[in-house]
């Protein structure tokens, strides 16, 4: 499994088309494609990744698309995500809340 | 063996056992099913209770500050602490602290003091980094990570796969070939920073856990002073050796708390549970579920106990370790899955714990020496020599 997410992005008005009530994780992006936000849809999450990412789409309002991955190891995976952006890009995206990460260094 | 709790056992057990239902439990229950911290306030708040409680570092010896607890009642205790969701891999979520690796107890006194007091006052983390690619149930022939002595420093050269906490650590234990015509006798440990250049953490493993993955690292001409030697040159698989067996005792409790607490809950289920107008606990196949994960428990926890009691004692228990692992893994994962069946599809639903442990207890199986190889140790033990 690649440790970056880099499938095509998806407008948001989309989101209702493609997504449904599973786990996984998933990034938002600004007009430039540039991520802006990190989520997943744990087992918690009432609607899974439709309402998860309808819920951060709201509060990111400069979001105009969207991209994910279902799965069952959403944490981790998460975890990873974001470590794999702060190796690439030095930082966490703009509208993540600095959480205790560990460090990676991919090849 | 007394199978009686002492009063003092007893007292610390009903402590342990009111915290996980006071504090744990509560907080749990707002948590996603999956997660394995605590918020950063809630374990402050909690480290604070235990430490209050006098049991903070369980399993550091005394002498190095930690609570002055036997290893049987330590034991005891362990299967309180994982009585709950995210119990057999975050008993607790880590808020009796730990002992971090005990082999640096046996460190020099520098060693002791760059490594073992920053981690037991919380300032340090480490990780064990024994398994490779090539293996990980036979280090002493799997090991292919060279080290090779330039000057003072040694060079490291290699890969470890499964290796958990390493991406979060400052240091770690490495197992690394020395010598490669000597088998186990030509293995050494390293204590090996994390900011040394040519460490690396290449990838996340992610496993039936979610919360939690292991990670592979790689090695590339790592330079390693040879003051980060722990023991000798040459006798690091005694140290990973020692450290397989103790740790097979706690791992057993983990997984008894686990199934004590499954069977607690279909015990309160099935009388309230309805089929075709009567209870569920008034159908034998329930009952006898019910009175199979009940022996299962006993079984296990009277072996895991005496595993413990024996190490207690100082006798030699490696035989009693391995069946302790190898019966409550196995027992436990029985528990687990009966439970899930007298619930039904709520059983494998996230809004009850057994569907994560469940896939958490697959994972003792193979986790800590899988229970093919604690056969072997049991066989090689009862039929010594003549296997030699």
């Amino acid at each position: 499994m690649a440790a970056r997410l880099d499938k095509p992005w998806i407008e948001v008005s989309q989101i209702a088309v493609v997504l449904r009530g599973h786990m996984g994780v998933f990034q938002l992006a600004d007009a430039d494609n540039t991520v802006i936000y990190m989520g997943y849809a744990g087992g918690n999450s009432l609607q899974g990744l439709r309402g998860e990412v309808t819920q951060a789409c709201a509060d990111h309002p400069d979001a105009c698309y969207f991209r994910h991955e279902i799965t069952t190891s959403y944490l981790s995976r998460f975890r990873e995500l974001m470590m794999v952006y702060m190796h690439d890009h030095g930082r966490l995206p703009a509208g993540n809340p600095k959480i205790s990460l560990g460090r990676m260094s991919p090849g | 063996m007394d199978l009686n709790l002492t009063e003092e056992q007893t007292m610390i057990v009903g402590m342990v056992r009111r915290f996980v239902r006071e504090e744990i439990l509560p907080l749990e229950a707002d948590l996603d099913p999956d997660a394995d911290e605590l918020a950063p306030a809630d374990r402050d708040r909690l480290v604070e209770k235990t430490r209050e409680m006098g049991l903070y570092g369980l399993g550091i010896p005394p002498e190095y500050g930690g609570p002055d607890v036997d290893l049987v009642t330590r034991t005891l205790l362990a299967v309180e602490m994982s009585q709950h969701r995210a119990g057999l891999y975050a008993p607790c979520y880590g808020t009796f602290g730990g002992a971090g690796l005990a082999q640096l107890f046996e460190a020099t006194e520098e060693q002791k003091e760059r490594y073992l007091y920053p981690t037991l006052r919380g300032e340090k983390r480490g990780f064990f980094g024994l398994s490779e690619p090539s293996g990980g149930s036979d280090p002493a022939r799997a090991i292919q990570t060279r080290a090779v002595q330039d000057g003072d420093d040694w060079i490291i050269n290699g890969a470890k796969l499964w290796i958990s906490g390493a991406d979060r650590a400052d240091y770690g234990l490495v197992f690394a070939r020395t010598d490669a015509d000597k088998g186990r006798n030509g293995v050494t440990c390293f204590i090996v920073d994390t900011d040394t250049p040519g460490f690396h953490v290449r990838r996340i493993v992610h496993t039936l856990r979610s919360a939690h993955y292991a990670t592979e690292l790689q090695f590339e001409d790592m330079r390693v002073p040879k003051e980060n030697i722990l023991g000798e040159v040459n006798r690091g698989f005694a140290i990973a050796n020692d450290r397989l067996t103790r740790q097979r005792i706690p791992y057993a409790a983990g997984c008894i708390g686990v199934a004590i607490k499954a069977q607690e809950m279909a015990l309160d289920y099935v009388p309230q549970r309805q089929t075709f107008g009567a209870p569920l606990s008034s159908r034998q196949a329930i009952q006898w579920m019910l009175v199979d994960n009940e022996i299962d428990i006993k079984q296990s926890l009277w072996i895991t106990l005496e595993a413990a009691n024996k190490a207690h004692q100082g006798e030699p228990f490696r035989k009693e370790a391995a069946m302790a692992k190898l019966v409550a893994t196995e027992a436990a994962g029985r528990v687990v899955d009966r439970a899930m069946q007298m619930f039904g599809g709520l059983g494998v639903a996230k809004d009850l714990p057994f569907e994560r442990w469940y896939r958490e207890m697959r994972i003792r199986r193979i986790g800590e020496g899988p229970n093919e190889v604690q056969r072997h140790v049991i066989a090689r033990e009862l039929l010594g020599a003549s296997l030699r």
